[in-house]
């Protein structure tokens, strides 16, 4: 059975939960295909380590956690440390430039732009640097095509930030696809 | 036309799942895993007239509940580990003075404030044994969002059907995770409402036994007037310390749940007919050992996995059949053993019982599973 995993991972604080929610919720609502996300988080309200995990399956999940990840997006040195150990042969790793410097080895295809740098001066913003991400994780993955994934951001947000997320994932997918070109 | 679907999570169901059953009063406290359950009601209940009161800690919740039951209201608290203790001594007063009420408490990493933010199932013990003396316990154990919803309706049924407490004991990662949900519609899943009395006012009693073990309930202020006591009481409700009386009462309350475990046991048998090893697992872990007990079929290994629904009462009869077919049980779970104690009361030593126990507030993988499912011979 196709069981697919991703994992958005960071610092708390930073919308990541919230991104892998919308990216499951993308999946199970609007590509109509089964999807579960889980989380772990410190006691702390922002700072500590946090993350994601978003399972994507044409058939029912059992495990929600991941076994071996597919993608992952780190947005901090720290996740990408500590999150890396388990990505698949193959699979994605997407980080942010600025935040992170060391990049591991292995077999996997790493892309890297300034997230959170691009959600500051390009779309004018820095907290939809969450959004931006998660454009680019659409970008990257296929698992949910742009349009399901950006309904999905639209009818999660405040009705006066639909534009200023439409914005945000627009631009988080194209500058995806420019960089792993 | 079609279902009303959403993306959800567990904690957010319950609340949607209790509404469903006509919950029209929450008195809570907030704690992590479970705040979301009181988020939901704050919002929901004041839009269809129901009350929510955020209490000064978790024994005042218990005992705002249990007012407002006895007041007539379907009533809701949801706590985790901390607040659990807390709520005990109000809990035994719920069983003995007969008020339906449903506990949802998020098993999180304990004793103590333990781990907040980690998942456990450390607190079924807590759901049986937790308030002192001989008395019935319900429990439910859901693993999944779709699930906690529906256990929570079951919950509220049951409380009102045998006029007790009832359990509703999620994992922080079933209360956390979010999955696709499809809620049904008005009147599809059965709604029990409280049995009321047929008597007039001056010939009730509260706790009358010729209506069977469970006698109507009044609503106070509808003109009904008795008394409520936490000692062991008559018929009347009033105290008594009459050995005969206490004696019979005392079993009647523990009988309520005892002679209708069949009516309020449920289970998942999965792939069970052929198998010589049965992992038997509840909540999220159950989840990891289908995972599990798939992978081992894969490798010819005879696996299945019995899912506990019904904690409390323990499917004793069900564990007991297993254990004269199966070749050995695992069981994995969130605590060191607890079970696990029951499984190997029930086998009777007919088959080894293997424990995967896990506290560090990580969940049990589905390998460390299937490598125990390797080691039954």
């Amino acid at each position: 059975m196709s069981r697919y995993e991703l994992r958005f991972s960071g610092s708390g604080g930073q919308g990541l939960i919230t991104a892998g929610i919308i990216m499951a919720k993308a999946a199970s609502i609007y590509e109509g295909k089964q999807a579960v996300q889980s989380q772990s988080y410190g006691p702390e309200a922002r700072g500590g380590s946090s993350k994601s995990e978003v399972i994507i399956s044409d058939g029912p999940i059992d495990y929600p956690k991941a076994t071996t990840v597919d993608a992952l997006l780190a947005m901090t040195q720290e996740a990408c440390d500590k999150y890396t150990h388990d990505l698949k042969d193959g699979g994605i790793l997407l980080v942010d430039s600025d935040l992170v410097k060391n990049l591991p080895q292995g077999n996997f295809k790493i892309v890297s732009f300034p997230i959170i740098n691009t959600a500051k001066t390009d779309v004018g913003r820095e907290i939809v640097a969450n959004i931006v991400a998660l454009g680019a994780m659409v970008a990257l993955t296929g698992q949910v095509s742009r349009e399901n994934a950006e309904k999905a951001v639209l009818s999660s947000v405040p009705e006066a930030f639909i534009e200023l997320n439409r914005k945000a994932f627009s631009i988080g997918f194209e500058r995806a696809l420019a960089a792993s070109a | 036309m079609s279902k009303k679907v959403a993306f959800l999570q567990g904690n957010e169901a319950a609340a949607q799942g209790a509404l469903y059953a006509g919950c029209n009063f929450f008195g809570g406290y907030p704690i992590t895993p479970s705040t979301e359950v009181a988020e939901v009601m704050s919002i929901e209940l004041p839009k269809i007239g129901g009350k929510f009161i955020q209490m000064e800690d978790e024994i005042g919740a218990m005992a705002a509940i249990l007012g407002a039951a006895l007041a007539g209201s379907k009533v809701l608290t949801s706590t985790s580990g901390p607040g659990l203790s807390l709520k005990q001594e109000l809990i035994g007063y719920g069983c003995i003075a007969e008020i339906p009420c449903v506990i949802y408490n998020v098993m999180r990493g304990g004793p103590s404030t333990g781990m907040p933010t980690g998942p456990s199932q450390s607190d079924v013990m807590c759901a049986k044994w937790g308030t002192h003396g001989d008395h019935p316990a319900i429990c439910l154990t859901p693993a999944s969002v779709q699930e906690t919803y529906e256990e929570v309706i079951r919950a509220f049924n049951l409380s009102e059907k045998y006029r007790t407490p009832v359990m509703v004991m999620p994992d922080e990662i079933v209360a956390h995770m979010r999955e696709r949900i499809v809620f049904p519609e008005p009147g599809e899943i059965e709604v029990v409402p409280r049995k009321s009395p047929t008597v007039p006012p001056e010939q009730y009693k509260p706790y009358d036994t010729s209506f069977g073990d469970v006698p109507p309930l009044a609503s106070f202020g509808s003109g009904y007037k008795f008394h409520v006591t936490g000692l062991n009481k008559m018929q009347d409700g009033f105290p008594t310390t009459k050995a005969e009386i206490v004696q019979a009462e005392e079993e009647r309350q523990v009988r309520k749940v005892d002679a209708n475990v069949d009516d309020i046991v449920t289970f998942e048998e999965y792939l069970l007919d052929d198998a010589d090893v049965v992992v038997v697992a509840y909540g999220s872990t159950s989840r990891s050992a289908r995972y599990a007990v798939n992978v081992a079929r894969e490798q010819g290994i005879k696996a299945g996995m019995f899912r506990i629904k019904t904690f409390w009462p323990f499917p004793d009869k069900q564990i007991k059949a297993l254990a004269s077919k199966v070749k050995g049980i695992v069981i994995p779970e969130m605590n060191l053993g607890m079970c696990s104690l029951e499984l190997e009361r029930c086998a009777q030593g007919k088959v080894p019982v293997l424990g995967i126990f896990r506290v560090d507030g990580e969940p049990i993988n589905p390998d460390q599973i299937l490598e125990k499912i390797k080691e039954v011979k």
